[in-house]
């Protein structure tokens, strides 16, 4: 799931350095990830594993990292 | 800062009476001069009411959003530089309230600075070069130096009351090798800054808030910097307590507008009882306009200060932000239709800008508020938002 994820922010995230040189954790907003981005990686992520984020995790802190995306998929209940 | 439904009644009486014995009396001289309104500040200060949301423990009065959002009411109906002056500050220490952190004897020292001072807090949010966009930063803090100081240098093209602040709070990047979103605020005071102004300040409306441009450069102990990112201090705070303190003012400037309007009237019927009266149809339609304005002026601040003291990281969703983005878009368009439609029931004798009912200087004031972060630049970030959002 990690690699689709970075596979999205690759293609969407429009950030200053390659994802897969990003730690899970690493701060994607600190990598250059602006908040219109981050809006097209959120679009990318329902359309590539055909789920809807719930209004409640549709936030800043939630898109942050490889990490807390991969936690809010598993919510909504994309298996790892 | 306390968000509590709870009214002060002496803090709104307090200012109730600035409102209408030292705003109203200056606000043609402020609005004519383009000059800070001096004596409604003043009175401001005596009474206490620039620490009105600094919380009981550090010697505020720790009022309500909802008081402080009433004093922006009422001053804006008698003076609209004179409340705006006031909102704006009240959002650079609502920042500094919520986003202190635990243990941040810097802030807290400051705080009960600004109740035994009365500081007034201009903040440095807007930059030459970022396209009006307020969540990127070009400016960044230095490295600490030897000495133990950061340092910045920022090109803002306005700063309102900027050269009557005693402080200010200044969006940068959080060092020099950080990317343009990842933004810190700073509190620097006047005494450690140096503001260069850049060009005049002759502006349309909202005169009396003074607000040229500078380039500003502050030396500050990394102490000085609010812990919590720009983003959530954004987030949860200034943006949406911008939208709300703001559209009081305009709310207040409206009422005005139409106060003026309904005396017209009213002095109309009088000099020709009995008779029809065209404008007095059209005063009961600008009633209607003003009751949109309110309800939604209104509603958006029980729906801040309900999520502020509930479910705060509510605050930081889409659909919310979403929410505070079009208060300020709505508010910011109807107030100065309101001025407007008041111009069309009083004629001839409003338009005159020395008659009791003037609402020339209303018009004008309220025309500032598509421009204050531009509604273009609001709209394009709801549209984005708005491809993501579920219920909005």
């Amino acid at each position: 799931m990690k690699e689709q994820i970075r596979q999205v922010i690759r293609e969407h995230g429009h950030l200053s350095v390659d994802p897969g040189t990003l730690a899970d954790d690493a701060d994607l907003y600190q990598a250059g990830m602006t908040s219109h981005a981050s809006v097209n990686v959120m679009i990318a992520l329902e359309d590539t594993f055909d789920i809807e984020f719930l209004d409640s995790m549709l936030k800043r802190s939630v898109f942050e990292s490889v990490d807390s995306i991969a936690q809010a998929l598993t919510e909504v209940g994309v298996e790892a | 800062m306390s968000v509590t439904a709870h009214l002060d009644a002496g803090l709104v009486e307090a200012a109730r009476r600035i409102a209408d014995e030292v705003a109203a009396p200056n606000a043609i001289d402020v609005d004519k001069e383009a000059r800070f309104p001096a004596e409604a500040v003043a009175a401001l200060r005596e009474e206490r009411l620039l620490s009105a949301l600094v919380p009981v423990e550090l010697g505020g009065a720790g009022a309500s959003l909802e008081t402080v959002a009433r004093i922006c009411f009422e001053l804006g109906r008698r003076c609209g530089a004179s409340g705006m002056v006031f909102a704006m500050h009240q959002i650079q220490v609502a920042c500094m309230v919520d986003h202190r952190g635990d243990g941040a004897p810097w802030f807290d020292d400051y705080l009960r600075e600004v109740v035994a001072e009365q500081r007034l807090i201009a903040s440095i949010t807007s930059e030459v070069g970022t396209g009006g966009d307020m969540g990127k930063s070009v400016a960044a803090a230095s490295e600490v130096g030897t000495d133990g100081y950061q340092s910045f240098e920022k090109q803002a093209p306005t700063v309102s009351y900027g050269p009557h602040a005693d402080a200010f709070l200044t969006t940068v990047r959080r060092a020099p090798d950080a990317e343009p979103g990842d933004q810190v605020a700073v509190l620097s005071r006047r005494d450690q800054m140096e503001m260069e102004p850049q060009g005049t300040w002759d502006p349309l409306g909202m005169r009396g808030t003074c607000s040229p441009g500078f380039i500003a450069t502050a030396r500050f102990t990394p102490d000085q910097v609010l812990p919590a990112p720009f983003s959530t201090i954004s987030a949860e705070t200034m943006t949406p307590v911008s939208h709300i303190l703001w559209s009081q003012v305009w709310l207040g400037i409206a009422t005005d507008a139409f106060d003026r309007a309904r005396a017209f009237v009213k002095a109309a019927a009088k000099r020709k009882p009995g008779e029809p009266l065209p404008a007095a149809i059209r005063l009961s339609e600008l009633m209607s306009e003003l009751s949109l304005l309110r309800a939604e002026v209104g509603l958006a601040l029980r729906e801040y200060c309900d999520l502020h003291a509930g479910d705060r990281a509510k605050l930081s969703e889409m659909a919310t932000i979403l929410r505070f983005n079009n208060l300020k878009i709505a508010a910011s368009e109807q107030a100065p239709k309101v001025c407007q439609e008041a111009l069309g029931v009083t004629g001839i004798v409003g338009y005159k800008n020395d008659t009791p009912f003037s609402v020339g200087r209303h018009l004008r004031d309220a025309m500032s508020a598509r421009l204050m972060v531009a509604n273009e630049r609001i709209h394009a970030t709801d549209a984005s938002l708005l491809l993501i959002a579920k219920e909005v």
